[in-house]
């Protein structure tokens, strides 16, 4: 199975106090800490582990800029054979079909059976999966938490729907599938293994090489743009304990029991 | 005058609380606005939720057929593509049905998307301006969004404040309309989420633990401060993904709904995702290290601190 997995760099949650810069209109980039969007290690890891099982190759792809290429490399080391940096100055200021369309032109240069997402990246949208399978003309199917490979032309998956209970569909190949969380422990990657990558040739294509009309992407084809960050105000928020610790413990000590939580 | 479409995901005959919320957030788009509540569905369960749904709207489009039995996202977009104007604005809500249908939807019908609005801002010209959040809840953006041609937009729920059902709509029946609705993904069956050894539903106290646990071995700490509390310990989702709790201690939209007198949330972001599964107004403590974390907007009381060496210390308190 020949399967394609779109990956993203974004701004990790998890090591970052995000603060907007001085103007208050962006965050404050300078220090922050980057790394592979989560869900995309998962699609990842569910794709190296169905071509294990069934043969194939694992080419994974971005759309960003040079510094891109690192995630690309993280996901190569993981197991992926192959991969693909889809960068222009064009491409800057894309939305979400931007960033679809350039992914079309190419898919359209492979011969992929499989094409994995992430469920949702940074900006929270969970929207390529959904118009790249809209814009190829294949099935989609979001939120996938089980992929059970059986024909050539069909395969089972799970889709995750509220509560945590399971949807069982049958999908016919080519499709594209949004990976959520939790369908697999995606491995570990060492120093060793991004080492072993390190000189691996990334091809990078731009905008002609893909064919794509520079209007139809970018700040130019965007119909939907960020104009600021802010802070909401969202009244008045917790009240914070302050002090040392044995004060805020009394102190907490004495909200909770009042409130019926201790006895 | 804006054409606005709400897409209205049903069960049982039932329609979801976003049903009451729509009318809010078209108001907020344009005070003037047409709005029209859309539904699909088959047989009796779909004329009782377009029933319903009169007392919201003035007008509901019906479309019913076999195939849309179950709401399977391919089916439902070759229906609504069908149908409806795309040059209108069309709402759906921004959970599971949505993401699988609202993006395929734009592509379609050939409409800008945007994704999980809070809130909106009004049109100027053809610009809608949209509030959305960005990093699970750390920042908020303004976008604007083209609607010359159309757009589709999710909503989050809860986010729009709630009408009450008066005024009676009139049912309008597009099933004829409706087109071929064959599919290339055909649905199987549900497989219900695993019940397990405890139930944190029945709990008046919750010691939750979030990512900020950091190690398996960790869990222990959140363990012994709900054993000294008489609590029970939950989780957020990251601890399910990494199995070292159960899905049955998952707290949010894709695990359970919980109504606790009290909710401890022990290294939790608080994401809209997380926070979706506690209901019923319980008084919410927040212990994180960054002070700058969603959940201190949400929380009653919040304390900026290492979970890791909180915990234990208020466990030892406790048991004074
Ligand atoms: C369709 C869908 C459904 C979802 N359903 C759910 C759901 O049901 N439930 C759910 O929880 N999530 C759900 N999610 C995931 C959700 O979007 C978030 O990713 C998740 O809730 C984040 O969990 P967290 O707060 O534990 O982790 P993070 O967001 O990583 O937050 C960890 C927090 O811990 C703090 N921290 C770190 N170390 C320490 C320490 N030592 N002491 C104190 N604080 C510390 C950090 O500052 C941070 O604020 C869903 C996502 C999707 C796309
Ligand atoms: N710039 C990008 N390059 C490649 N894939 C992307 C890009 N942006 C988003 N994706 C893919 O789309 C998924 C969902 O992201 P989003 O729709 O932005 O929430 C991600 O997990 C990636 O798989």
């Amino acid at each position: 199975m020949e399967i394609l997995v779109c990956v993203k760099r974004v701004p990790d949650t998890a090591e970052n106090e995000f603060e907007l810069n001085s103007a208050g209109n962006d965050l404050d980039r300078d220090d922050l800490v980057y790394s592979v969007n989560e869900w995309d290690n998962y699609a990842v890891e569910e794709a190296i582990q169905i071509v294990d099982n069934v043969g194939g190759s694992v080419t994974v792809v971005t759309v960003g800029d040079d510094e891109s290429e690192e995630v690309l490399r993280r996901e190569m080391a993981m197991g992926a054979d192959n991969g693909v940096l889809l960068s222009d100055e064009a491409f800057e200021g894309s939305d979400g079909k931007g960033i679809a369309t350039i992914l079309k032109a190419e898919v359209e240069k492979g011969s992929y059976d499989l094409i994995l997402t992430g469920a949702q990246a940074d900006e929270g949208a969970a929207q390529i999966g959904g118009m790249l399978a809209a814009m190829l003309d294949v099935p989609f199917a979001s939120l996938v938490n089980k992929i059970e490979v059986g024909g050539d032309s069909v395969i089972k998956v799970g889709r995750e729907i509220e509560g945590g209970n399971q949807e069982m569909n049958e999908i016919e190949l080519p499709c594209v599938l949004s990976i959520q969380t939790g369908i697999n422990e995606p491995r570990y990657v060492g120093i060793r293994g991004i080492r072993k990558v390190a000189k691996v040739e990334i091809p990078l294509k731009n905008a002609a090489d893909l064919g794509i009309d520079t209007a139809a992407v970018g700040e130019a084809g965007a119909k939907v743009k960020r104009v600021d960050y802010f802070v909401p105000d969202l009244g008045e928020g917790a009240e914070m304990l302050e002090g040392s610790t044995e004060e805020i413990i009394a102190q907490l000590i004495e909200r909770i029991k009042s409130k019926g939580g201790l006895a | 005058m804006t054409q606005i479409f709400a897409y209205i995901p049903h069960c049982a005959g039932v329609y979801e609380d976003i049903a009451m919320e729509f009318p809010q957030a078209a108001k907020k788009i344009d005070e003037g606005a047409s709005l029209t509540a859309v539904v699909t569905g088959s047989g009796a369960d779909l004329d009782k939720v377009a029933d319903s749904l009169t007392g919201l709207y003035s007008e509901v489009i019906k479309i019913d057929n076999e195939a849309l039995a179950y709401p399977n996202s391919e089916v439902i977009r070759k229906a609504l593509c069908n149908v409806l104007d795309p040059q209108a604005i069309i709402l759906l809500p921004h959970n599971t049905l949505g993401m699988d249908l609202a993006p395929g939807l734009s592509i379609k019908m050939d409409s800008a998307y945007a994704a999980d609005a809070v809130d909106f801002e009004g049109i100027e010209g053809s610009s809608l301006k949209i509030v959305r959040q960005e990093l699970g809840g750390a920042v908020s953006t303004h976008v604007t969004c083209d609607i010359s041609g159309g757009a589709v937009i999710t909503v989050r729920a809860g986010s729009f404040a709630p009408v009450e059902a008066s005024q009676g709509g009139s049912v309008v029946d597009k099933s004829g309309e409706a087109g071929d609705l064959s599919s290339k993904r055909r649905f199987l069956e549900i497989v219900e989420a695993e019940v397990g050894d405890v139930d944190i539903t029945k709990s008046d106290v919750l010691v939750s633990v979030g990512r900020g646990i950091e190690e398996e071995e960790n869990i222990e700490i959140a363990q012994e401060l709900a054993e000294a509390m008489g609590a029970v310990v939950s989780c957020s989702r990251p601890i399910v993904d990494a199995k070292w709790l159960e899905k049955s201690r998952q707290v949010g939209t894709s695990g359970l709904t919980v109504k606790p007198k009290v909710y401890m949330a022990m290294g939790i972001s608080g994401s809209f995702q997380h926070m979706g599964g506690v209901k019923g107004n319980p008084y919410i403590v927040a212990v994180n290290k960054n002070a700058k974390a969603p959940i201190f907007q949400v929380a009653d009381v919040g304390i900026v601190a290492d979970i890791l060496e909180f915990m234990p210390e208020l466990t030892d308190a406790i048991k004074g």
